[in-house]
Formats: C-alpha cells, sequence, structure tokens
C-alpha cells in the first residue's frame, strides 16, 4: 500500500491528520523558560556529611511528601516534583506570581498535629451564620452574579434538587478554571461591593441579608457506613472546592464558626471523576499535640487479618498526653494534620500512651499505609532542606521569547523557501511542500510525546529548518549529476533517492547520537533542545525520503519518460 | 542555477595551507585561555551554571544607565553589572561566597536596588542561582558527555565505514570543538548550559557534513578501477562532487541562523552566535581537516601493513 501512488498519498495524509491532531488535542507545553515559573533544586541538609545513604533517601522521601502536600494546596497546575539522584529534590511551579511564597512553602519544616473529630451536628446549627458573615463579606450581588445567591435549603430536600438549584445541567463539567475565574471575579467585586456593606454596618447589614446559603448548600451529609456512626465530615463536591475554600479562608467568616471549633480539608478525595468528592472535617479548635513529641512510625501488615498497619510510638511525655486524651475519646475520630491537612482521621479504639497501631481496613493498599508512616515520620524528623539551585523566568518575558521565536521561525522558513526554490525551482518548491509537512510533523510530535518545548528546543527547532532541507539537497543533487550524466528523467530521480539514501542514514543517524547524549545530559531547558532535534531528525527523514519522493512522483506521472524537469 | 557544478579543486593538495590556518586558530585559542587563567581566574568564562553563583536580569521603568545600577549595588566592589539587549535592562552577576545561600545574594540585590530606585521601579525578569556544588556537577557532566559522543560517533562510523574514516571524522570534530572553544576564550563568550548544548549540536552537524564527503568517498572507492587510482584524486574528486551539497547546505544553516540571532529572543543570543560559529568551522572542517586526516591515517597506516586486498563496497559496510 506504501508503494503505490494513492497508497502513498493515504499514508501522507493519515500522518498529516495524527500529527494535526495531536497539535490541536494536546497542545505544546511549553517550560518554564516560556510561561515563566519558578525551577528549584533542593537537597536533605547534612553539611557534615553525617547522613547515612538510608537516612538520606528517606529524609528525601518525607520531604517529597510535605513539598507535594504544601504545592496542592497552593494550587499550582501541574507541579512537577521529582527526586533526583538520591538526595535532591526538584520542584518546578509554571506560572507562580509570588516566587517568595512559593519557596517560604518548599522550605519550611513540616507541621505534624493531632485534633480530635467533632460531630457534625456541632456545627450545623451555626451554618446559617456562617452564610450570613459571607454574604455580608462578599456581597449579594457578586454571589447572585455567580449564581451562588443560593436560598437556603429546606431540611429533607434530595441531594440531587441541590444540585439541580445549585448549577443547572452543567454542574459535572465545572472545571478548575471555572473556579479560579469564579476567585477573580470575586476578588474584584469584593472591593466595590465590601466597602458599601461596611457603611451600612453590620447588624443592618445581618438583618437585611435574605436567607442565602452560599456556603451551607455546598455541604453535603456523609450518610454512608464509612462516616462512622457519629459523622465529622461534611463532604463537597471537587468542583466546588475553590469556591468553599475561599470562603472558608475569609477572617471574618473565620470568626463566624463556633467557639474553639475549626473545618480543616482532607488531602484525598473521595471518589474519582465527576463524582470525587473533598471532606471538610469539623475539628477542636486546638491541637492537643504536635509531631514533635513522635519517635518513629511504621507501616507493617497485621499477619493475622493480612491488612496494612501503621505502627506509631511517642516519646514519654507524648505517650502522657496522647494516653489521656485517647482514654477520655474511645469511639471518636483523631484527624492527623500535616500543615493543615487532614492526612487521615482514624477512630480511637481504646487508649493508646507511648505506643500504637492504626488499622488501614481490609482491602486499603499497602502503599497507602507507607504514604501515612511517612507523614508521620516527616512530622517526627523535620528535614531542612536546602536550595541548591533557583531559576526563575518572569512570564512577560517568557511571552517575548515566544514571540521572538516565532518570528524567527517564520523569517528562518522564508529564507530556506526563497534559496530552494530560486535554486531548485519546480523541484524546490516541492521540498519547500515537503518542508511544510515537515513542521507539521515536528509540531505534532512535539504534542504527542507530551515534550516541553523550551527556548533553546525553540532555536533547535529553527536550527532543523535549516538541516531538514539537507536531506533534499543530497537527493536533488544526485538527480542532477545523474541528469548530467545522461540518464532519462525518470531513472534519474529514482537513481538519485537511492544514491543519496546511506548519506541520509548515516548523518541523520550521527546528529540522532550526539542529540541523545544531550538528553541524558542536560537538564530542562537543554534537554528540551535535544528533544525537539531528535524529533526533528526523525520528521525529516521521513519528509525527505517519503514526501519528497511522493511529490516527486505525482511531478512526474503526467510527464513522459524522456521529458525534462524543473530541478 | 547550480553553483560549483563542475567544480575540481584541489583541496587535498592545499592541506598544508589548511593545517596552518587551523593551528594558528587553536594556538589563539589556547592563548587566549592561559590569558584568561591568569586574568579571570579560569580558562573560559564560565556563567553561573558551572560557576555557581548568581544571575538576575532586571528590568527598569525609567531611563537607568548601567553606572547608577552599578553604583547602587555598590561600585568596584560589587557585582558585575552589563547592559543587556532591551533598553533598560541589565545582567547583574554575582559569584557565590563560600557560605551563603544561593538566596542570600538575590536578596541583598534585591535590597540595594529598592533602596536607589524603590521597589516599584524595577522588575525582576529573570533569575539562575546556582550552587557551587551543582556548577561543579555540571562541568563534570558537560566533559562527560562530549567525550561519550566522541566515542559512540567512533564506533558508528567504524561500523559503517572503516576505522580510519571514523578516526578522521573525530579529528575533525576535536578541530572544531577546539577553535569554538578557543573563540569562547578570545571573546570570553559565557559559558552557559545552552552553550554547552551549541557545542554538541556543532559535534552533530560538523559529523553531519563530514559523512557525507565520506559517503562519497565510500561510494567511489568502490567503483571499478578505484584501487589503482591515487587516494588523494578520489578523495579530491568526491570533496568536489559534494561541494553544492556542502555549500547550500550551510548556506540554508547560517540563513536560519542568523534570522535567530537578529530577529530571535535575546536570552539566546550567544547560543546562536556559537552555532553560526560551529556551521562555519564545521563545512571547513568536513573539507579541510577531515578529508586530508583521512589520507593521512591512510599514508601512517600504510606504512606498517600492505595496502588491503579487499575493496569496500557500500554493500560490504553495511552490517547485517
Amino acid at each position: 500500500m506504501f508503494k503505490t501512488m494513492r497508497g502513498r498519498i493515504i499514508a501522507i495524509v493519515l500522518v498529516c491528520l495524527a500529527a494535526g491532531y495531536q497539535l490541536w488535542s494536546n497542545g505544546i507545553k511549553l517550560g518554564l523558560d516560556l510561561q515563566g515559573g519558578i525551577h528549584l533544586v533542593l537537597e536533605v541538609e547534612d553539611p557534615d556529611n553525617t547522613l547515612t545513604v538510608e537516612a538520606r533517601a528517606d529524609a528525601i522521601d518525607q520531604a517529597e511528601t510535605v513539598v507535594r502536600n504544601r504545592i496542592d494546596q497552593y494550587g499550582v497546575e501541574e507541579p512537577l516534583i521529582q527526586q533526583s539522584g538520591g538526595d535532591r529534590l526538584i520542584v518546578e511551579l509554571a506560572g507562580i506570581d509570588d516566587e517568595g511564597r512559593a519557596r517560604d512553602l518548599i522550605q519550611q519544616s513540616a507541621f505534624l498535629e493531632f485534633k480530635l473529630v467533632r460531630p457534625v451536628s456541632e456545627i450545623e446549627g451555626q451554618l446559617s451564620r456562617i452564610d450570613r458573615a459571607i454574604v455580608n463579606e462578599f456581597g449579594q450581588d457578586s454571589l447572585a452574579a455567580l449564581g451562588r445567591a443560593v436560598e437556603a435549603s429546606e431540611a429533607g430536600q434530595s441531594q440531587q434538587d441541590l444540585e439541580n438549584i445549585l448549577f443547572g445541567a452543567g454542574a459535572d463539567t465545572a472545571s478548575e478554571a471555572d473556579s479560579a475565574a469564579v476567585a477573580d471575579s470575586l476578588a474584584a467585586a469584593d472591593s466595590a461591593a465590601g466597602a458599601e456593606q461596611e457603611e451600612a454596618g453590620e447588624e443592618a447589614a445581618d438583618q437585611d441579608a435574605p436567607n442565602l446559603s452560599p456556603f451551607g448548600s455546598l455541604l453535603l451529609r456523609d450518610d454512608s457506613p464509612t462516616a462512622g456512626p457519629v459523622p465529622g465530615s461534611f463532604l463537597v463536591e471537587e468542583a466546588d472546592y475553590e469556591i468553599a475554600r475561599l470562603f472558608l479562608e475569609n477572617p471574618r467568616v473565620q470568626n463566624a464558626l463556633p467557639r474553639g471549633i475549626t473545618l480543616a480539608w482532607a488531602d484525598e478525595l473521595v471518589g474519582a471523576g465527576a463524582n470525587a468528592y473533598r471532606r471538610l472535617y469539623v475539628l477542636s479548635e486546638d491541637n492537643f499535640i504536635t509531631g514533635e513529641y513522635l519517635e518513629d512510625a511504621q507501616a507493617t501488615r497485621d499477619p493475622q487479618m493480612n491488612e496494612p498497619l501503621v505502627n506509631f510510638q511517642w516519646n514519654r511525655a507524648g505517650g502522657r498526653v496522647f494516653g489521656r486524651v485517647t482514654g477520655a475519646n474511645v469511639g471518636n475520630s483523631i484527624a492527623i494534620i500535616l500543615d493543615g491537612r487532614v492526612m487521615s482521621a482514624p477512630t480511637v479504639q481504646s487508649r493508646i500512651s507511648t505506643s500504637g497501631q492504626i488499622e488501614m481496613g481490609p482491602g486499603t493498599p499497602m502503599e497507602q499505609a507507607a504514604d501515612l508512616a511517612l507523614v508521620l515520620r516527616a512530622g517526627a524528623l523535620p528535614a531542612p532542606l536546602v536550595i541548591m539551585e533557583e531559576r526563575t523566568v518572569g512570564p512577560s518575558l517568557g511571552q517575548d521569547s515566544i514571540d521572538q521565536g516565532r518570528l524567527a521561525g517564520i523569517v528562518g522558513l522564508m529564507l530556506v523557501l526563497g534559496i530552494m526554490i530560486v535554486y531548485y525551482r519546480m523541484a524546490g518548491v516541492l521540498a519547500v511542500g515537503a518542508l511544510a509537512i515537515y513542521v507539521l510533523l515536528v509540531l505534532g510530535g512535539l504534542a504527542g510525546l507530551n515534550a516541553t518545548l523550551t527556548l533553546p528546543g525553540i532555536a533547535g527547532l529553527i536550527l532543523s529548518i535549516g538541516m531538514a532541507v539537507d536531506a533534499n539537497v543530497l537527493i536533488f543533487e544526485r538527480i542532477r549529476e545523474e541528469l548530467l550524466a545522461g540518464r532519462a528523467t525518470r531513472t534519474a530521480v529514482e537513481e538519485g533517492f537511492g544514491n543519496a539514501f546511506s548519506a541520509i542514514l548515516d548523518a541523520n543517524i550521527t546528529t540522532l547520537i550526539t542529540a541523545l547524549i544531550l538528553f541524558q545530559f542536560g537538564t530542562g531547558p537543554v534537554q528540551g533542545f535535544a528533544v525537539t532535534l531528535s524529533i526533528g531528525i526523525v520528521a525529516s527523514f521521513f519528509s525527505a525520503l517519503y514526501v519528497t519522493r511522493t511529490f516527486f512522483l505525482i511531478y512526474l506521472s503526467g510527464k513522459k519518460a524522456s521529458d525534462p524537469i524543473s530541478i | 542555477m547550480r553553483i560549483f557544478g563542475s567544480a575540481s579543486y584541489r583541496f587535498i593538495q592545499g592541506r598544508k595551507k589548511a593545517y596552518v590556518i587551523s593551528s594558528i586558530a587553536i594556538v589563539a585559542g589556547i592563548a587566549a585561555m592561559i590569558v584568561n587563567l591568569s586574568a579571570i581566574g579560569s580558562w573560559q568564562n564560565y556563567g553561573v551554571d558551572f560557576e555557581g553563583g548568581s544571575l538576575v536580569q532586571v528590568g527598569f521603568e525609567q531611563d537607568v544607565t548601567t553606572g547608577d545600577v552599578r553604583s547602587a549595588l555598590g561600585g568596584a566592589n560589587g557585582p558585575d553589572v552589563t547592559e543587556f539587549a532591551g533598553e533598560n535592562e541589565f545582567l547583574i552577576r554575582a559569584p557565590q561566597a563560600e557560605d551563603a545561600t544561593v538566596n542570600q545574594v538575590r536578596e541583598e540585590i534585591e535590597t540595594a536596588l529598592t533602596q536607589a530606585f524603590g521597589a516599584d521601579a524595577y522588575v525582576i525578569e529573570r533569575t539562575e542561582l546556582v550552587g557551587p556544588k551543582i556548577g561543579a556537577e555540571l562541568q563534570r557532566k558537560a566533559a562527560f558527555a562530549i567525550l561519550i559522543s566522541f566515542a559512540l560517533t567512533l564506533v558508528y562510523i567504524a561500523i559503517r565505514f572503516e576505522l580510519r574514516f571514523g578516526m578522521a571524522a573525530v579529528i575533525a570534530t576535536m578541530h572544531d570543538i577546539l577553535i569554538t572553544l578557543g573563540f569562547l576564550a578570545i571573546f570570553r563568550v559565557e559559558i552557559s548550559l545552552p552553550t554547552v548544548a551549541a557545542i554538541l549540536t556543532i559535534v552533530g552537524y560538523s559529523l553531519n557534513d563530514t559523512i557525507v564527503v565520506f559517503d562519497r568517498v565510500r561510494e567511489n572507492m568502490g567503483k571499478k578501477g578505484a584501487r589503482k587510482r591515487d587516494q588523494v584524486d578520489l578523495v579530491n574528486q568526491s570533496i568536489n562532487e559534494t561541494l553544492p551539497r556542502t555549500i547550500l547546505t550551510s548556506g540554508t544553516t547560517l540563513a536560519v541562523l542568523l534570522a535567530l540571532l537578529v530577529v530571535g529572543p535575546a536570552v539566546i543570543r550567544d547560543f546562536s552566535v556559537v552555532l553560526i560559529l560551529g556551521v562555519i568551522i564545521g563545512t571547513y572542517s568536513s573539507i579541510f581537516v577531515a578529508s586530508p586526516a583521512l589520507i593521512e591515517i591512510e599514508k601512517r597506516m600504510g606504512e606498517k601493513k600492505p595496502k588491503p586486498e579487499k575493496v569496500i563496497k557500500a554493500e560490504d559496510a553495511i552490517p547485517t
């Protein structure tokens, strides 16, 4: 099929469609140097080289957990957090506008604390007060504009109805970007509406405010058996999480919470996709113990039940406190909180003093137990991280680079097209067509492989445009030689392609070898360059040998074997 | 249109001149490196990637001169300040102090700038802060990468052609790298990660060029009666036959690189300069260094053992 003319054209069209589709559906991921952001390399602090390899690896595991947890809270899209070389952590955050805060977030030592979980009934009676505080704070108009000014729902109304009222049919498609936009417009509306409200005075506003429920309506009762006999948490649809979090972070809304009670979000989601919910725990405001009293935590497997467990040990002072609190709270739950996030909330089965264990429940994967043990240890042994390397690029600089890179690419492409057409005339036009397909393939390849386009990558792309014509030049020169040697047109073209092949193959493979070494050696931007170069080599191979040849066949198809060609 | 269509230059015969030119370029480069060693303390002008230290790019709203920025940062004892491509854009480079954290330098710079110009007068566009440990590691890795690329291409060409082709190609590539490094030393171009990437790209480009010529030598050697022919003639003919392609491809590559240099992003201007230089040197070396090296190696190896009986055909050299 790839040999006949029709087969060739179909193959080319299919490849182009695939590349176009990848480009259209995935888009090209931009590197930090193009979209702006911060790149950090962190190392566990160990100035005297006293840590063993294991201790170092453990410390970096803990650090990764802590950093990941914090960055998730910070709300960065697609953060990259990866370990490198056994004792380093690479963190890349795109589109950060406050580098200082990101840096602090990563470098602070972890804070692990334990709080009692309280029944949701302790706050349900106060929800209307919280809602009023939100209406006062954010302003009725801006809430109404967002469709969040919902009449307080009556008891017994089904969940489905609630959702319909809240969002209409499009509830499931509400995306994170949406919530971000909501947050922005809220913040803008806040300044205007907020000032007005303040003048009116809080008391007056309290009375004027109609019975709206922007926050309470987001909370869903968890009636599932896993919630336990006395539920201590609400469920919030993940799509509503951003806005609910925004409400809760407001200091006035915080003040409206009942005395001694605080709310904290769970770290992990319940369910997935459109049915993803996040738990909102009702907790005692003050912690009763912190991680500094913890000595160790290890994940193991219960030999009898074959279910994962986490064993943990307190030091003596910690054991006394923990024993007193657990003794008084058998049957209640305790929330384990890392940097403000509830990592787990096991129920107390009996009094625990210096050493205890957390049963993860049957069917829980072992990794989850290992993660929890890691969280506990991270609180016990805060591993200080030193920044070894930091690179930041402002968003405007990145945009300038893209614009200038695009311009350079277009100018370069035009120059190459001009040279090829002047020098090879009709054959040059065919090469230009193949070059256009080449550019499409490289961009599609970048999108399809989910490769990151960096600034040196743009340079690599532009460079490869100049080099991509090399294969065409080799072929055309061969065809000319064959024509000069007196061969018939068709034979000359065949011979030209055939003879040029070995040079094209060897030249491309050696360049590919260097590109692969570059990839191995380099970091971020340089790797981006290597990837672009590699994709460019493969694409130019295809475009020169297959696409140009097909174009030639089409061009020759209307001619007799001896007709002259324009080359 | 056809350039150098029927060229028959006696390139190999003129190789002695090329050796002189190359030697002068290499010696000048090495001399510059030695001068640098005493003047700036290292062979090359290593950037923060390799030396460790801080690079901060700041843009100002109002008109500010290099002198203003320099005096704000402590004058002659302060960090190095240079004007950058855009208007009122400056690069500030500071070395890494022994026990300072990477962020201390940046904070000091920010404090000094805020004191002198006010917090809203400037924007930090870009920072690169690298600890000394990372820098030293990168130096090792870069040297290692270049050596590995030599070894692998030597093996590949030895398999696809013959050992002497591989050796000649590596000699030409080393020549290119030496001259490029010499150029970087003479003009004290900053050596950063992208610069190393550019050098490795030159390795690739130069090899590409060399292989096209060698491919033709291989082909001509496989033709009837090639054994009886003078090797110098045969190589000369191969260079001349591939000359139009060599010139045209270098031309298109230089055209895009010039576009990149003139209208492309300022951040990679050094990168473009190194590439342009590399393309020119690579083209030169594939004609004047790689091919003569092939002849020289042939002579040396020919003295030790009788001429191989086997005629190399392209098909023979392709591994199965």
